[in-house]
């Protein structure tokens, strides 16, 4: 019994994050979707870790809790990668996603661990695993994979087999 | 992964101190984690894990699969809660296919999920005394995880990789003396606890081992991403399964048990009373446990019974085309959390409207938890690495996917 996705920013006004967002820049919001009972928005890229810091200072819905950061690769589209991160508001229980479009010519992206220092291996997970780079990262290295691995295994070109 | 010594700095930073390789074969890591630590005589002047070893893409294999073949994946995630993980995995998956569970179901659902957080910290608490010391604590819990082995054994008939909870339900309708005998392990499984505490919690050897040890504050906690018992032992209140219920937890009642210090010993409180609040929640789930089908009526997700098939022909096809094709899965993407035994398990799952699943990420407690052990371990004993690495309760394979 699937209810259809609100794309509508003008209804989604009321969540807390939406709100706080628009209330400090109309700009860094790009879009919304609340689907499934669950609310993502579209951060334009520039704006990314101000809106983290922002959202996570938020005194009425403060979203102190970073649960997650990971990426989808929508190859061949473009922009290519999709970074995601889970928020979650411990005092309100709510959570947010945020979402950031990045193109595969230049996949790379301001660090949140200053923000929240959980990130930093979120961060260098999706580092090791997509190619994505998080500038301002204390420690930016492969996490999973060998230090000498070539290529990044979760992005949609690379063969589930591996290379042989 | 460091095979190479390039990936992490093994020049010790000043004069006097000297770098120490602890693991990955090492029996307190709990698999195979390196730590590399720098000493200065007994302290510890910085700590960095180093983890990698059972990367085995996972989540890139889940790809390939159609969303049914992910479900077994999931149990080799944790070795020590497949059922949490295959819980958190179909309920990700209900989501966006919109599928409502009969609520037998979602009862047993949360009954053998609950066997699962007991079966957990048994192991936890048998090896983390082991780490210590405390040898006999060791040999009981396996004692009593034996019986909780052989229920899983007798619902789903596997031991350890159930695979029970399926899309749509649970794979089987339980044996018919099942809920008697969980009911009589249930009655008998305080006394142990009991016993446990007996050994441990008033022991003044276990109390200098973990009192004031690898202390972490409720802000460091919440700020480096920790969660489960590891969050609530720092005086955070804060449980999945109360705060933000999923398959019917609304309906039962537990306390959630915190502690204020911070310690190895409050985070060993927490789990030693998140047993007791366990077998409450099975208890009250045999108590109320609903009659009804363990299935959703959705015969283009959910396999048909086996004696349908052999007299419906509609029941065949499904059945063929379920194992051949696949289910469609709206497109979408869903984010699931659930309280694992050891925090928050969570499910990210994006589907492109076909059969296999376009991207499925597992966002692991272990790997967030892992990452305050530098703060626990800097300026403190080596001897007390150990004890932190036990008290945040770790599975490599769940970290290392």
């Amino acid at each position: 019994m699937l209810t259809p996705a609100i794309t509508d920013i003008e209804q989604l006004k009321e969540h807390p994050a939406i709100e706080r967002l628009l209330r400090w820049s109309s700009s860094s919001v790009e879009g919304a979707k609340f689907d499934r009972d669950e609310l993502s928005v579209n951060i334009e890229r520039s704006f990314l870790r101000e809106a983290c810091a922002l959202l996570r200072d938020s005194t009425d819905c403060p979203f102190n809790y970073l649960s997650d950061v990971t990426c989808v690769d929508w190859y061949p589209q473009e922009p290519r990668f999709e970074v995601i991160y889970n928020l979650l508001s411990i005092p309100k229980k709510e959570r947010v996603r945020l979402k950031v479009r990045l193109g595969s010519d230049s996949p790379a992206l301001e660090s949140v661990c200053s923000v929240w220092p959980s990130a930093n291996f979120f961060e260098r997970e999706v580092f090791d695993l997509f190619g994505i780079r998080f500038s301002g990262h204390p420690y930016l290295r492969r996490i999973q994979m060998p230090e000498t691995w070539e290529g990044h295994p979760l992005r949609k070109d690379y063969p589930v087999e591996g290379y042989r | 992964m460091a095979h190479l010594a390039s990936s992490i700095a093994l020049e010790p930073t000043q004069d006097r101190t000297m770098i120490l390789n602890m693991g990955p074969q090492h029996p307190s890591t709990h698999g195979v984690l390196r730590v590399v630590l720098e000493i200065d005589g007994e302290t510890i002047v910085r700590i960095m894990p180093d983890i990698g070893y059972l990367h085995t893409g996972i989540e890139k294999t889940c790809e390939a699969k159609f969303y049914q073949q992910v479900v077994p994946l999931t149990d080799r995630i944790d070795y020590l809660c497949p059922m949490t993980n295959n819980l958190c995995y179909v309920l990700a998956v209900e989501k966006l296919l919109g599928l409502e569970i009969p609520p037998k179901a979602q009862w047993l659902r949360v009954m053998m999920n609950e066997l699962t957080r007991i079966n957990s910290h048994l192991v936890w608490l048998g090896t983390h005394a082991l780490d210590i010391g405390a040898m006999t604590v060791f040999l009981y819990c396996f004692r009593e995880r034996e019986d909780v082995l052989r229920l899983f054994e007798a619902i789903s008939g596997q031991r350890m990789m159930t695979s029970y909870f399926r899309i749509g339900g649970v794979a089987l309708e339980p044996p018919l003396d099942f809920f008697d005998r969980v009911r009589a392990f249930a009655d008998r499984f305080p006394s142990k606890v009991d016993e446990y505490e007996n050994l441990l919690t008033g022991n003044p050897i276990w109390g200098m081992r973990t009192k004031g040890v690898a202390q972490i504050s409720a802000e460091d906690a919440i700020a480096l991403g920790a969660s489960g018992p590891t969050l609530r032992g720092s005086g955070v209140d804060f449980d999945l399964r109360r705060d933000m219920p999923y398959s019917g937890y609304e309906n039962f009642n537990f306390k959630v048990p915190t502690a204020k210090e911070g310690d190895v010993f409050a985070r060993y409180l927490c789990r030693v009373r998140e047993l007791r609040e366990s077998i409450g929640i099975v208890r009250q789930a045999l108590d109320g446990m609903p009659e009804g089908p363990v299935k959703a009526d959705a015969p283009k997700v959910v396999l048909p019974d086996r004696e349908k098939m052999k007299t419906q022909m509609e029941a065949l096809i499904y059945h063929f085309k379920i194992i051949t094709e696949g289910f469609a899965v709206p497109a979408g993407e869903v984010y699931q959390a659930v309280e694992s035994p050891r925090g928050e398990m969570g499910y990210y799952v994006v589907s492109d409207g076909t059969a296999k699943p376009y991207r499925v990420h597992m966002r692991s407690a272990c790997l967030a938890n892992l990452q305050l052990l530098p703060k626990m371990c800097e300026g403190k004993l080596i001897a007390d690495v150990v004890a932190a690495i036990g008290s945040i309760d770790i599975v490599l394979g769940e970290i290392d996917r």
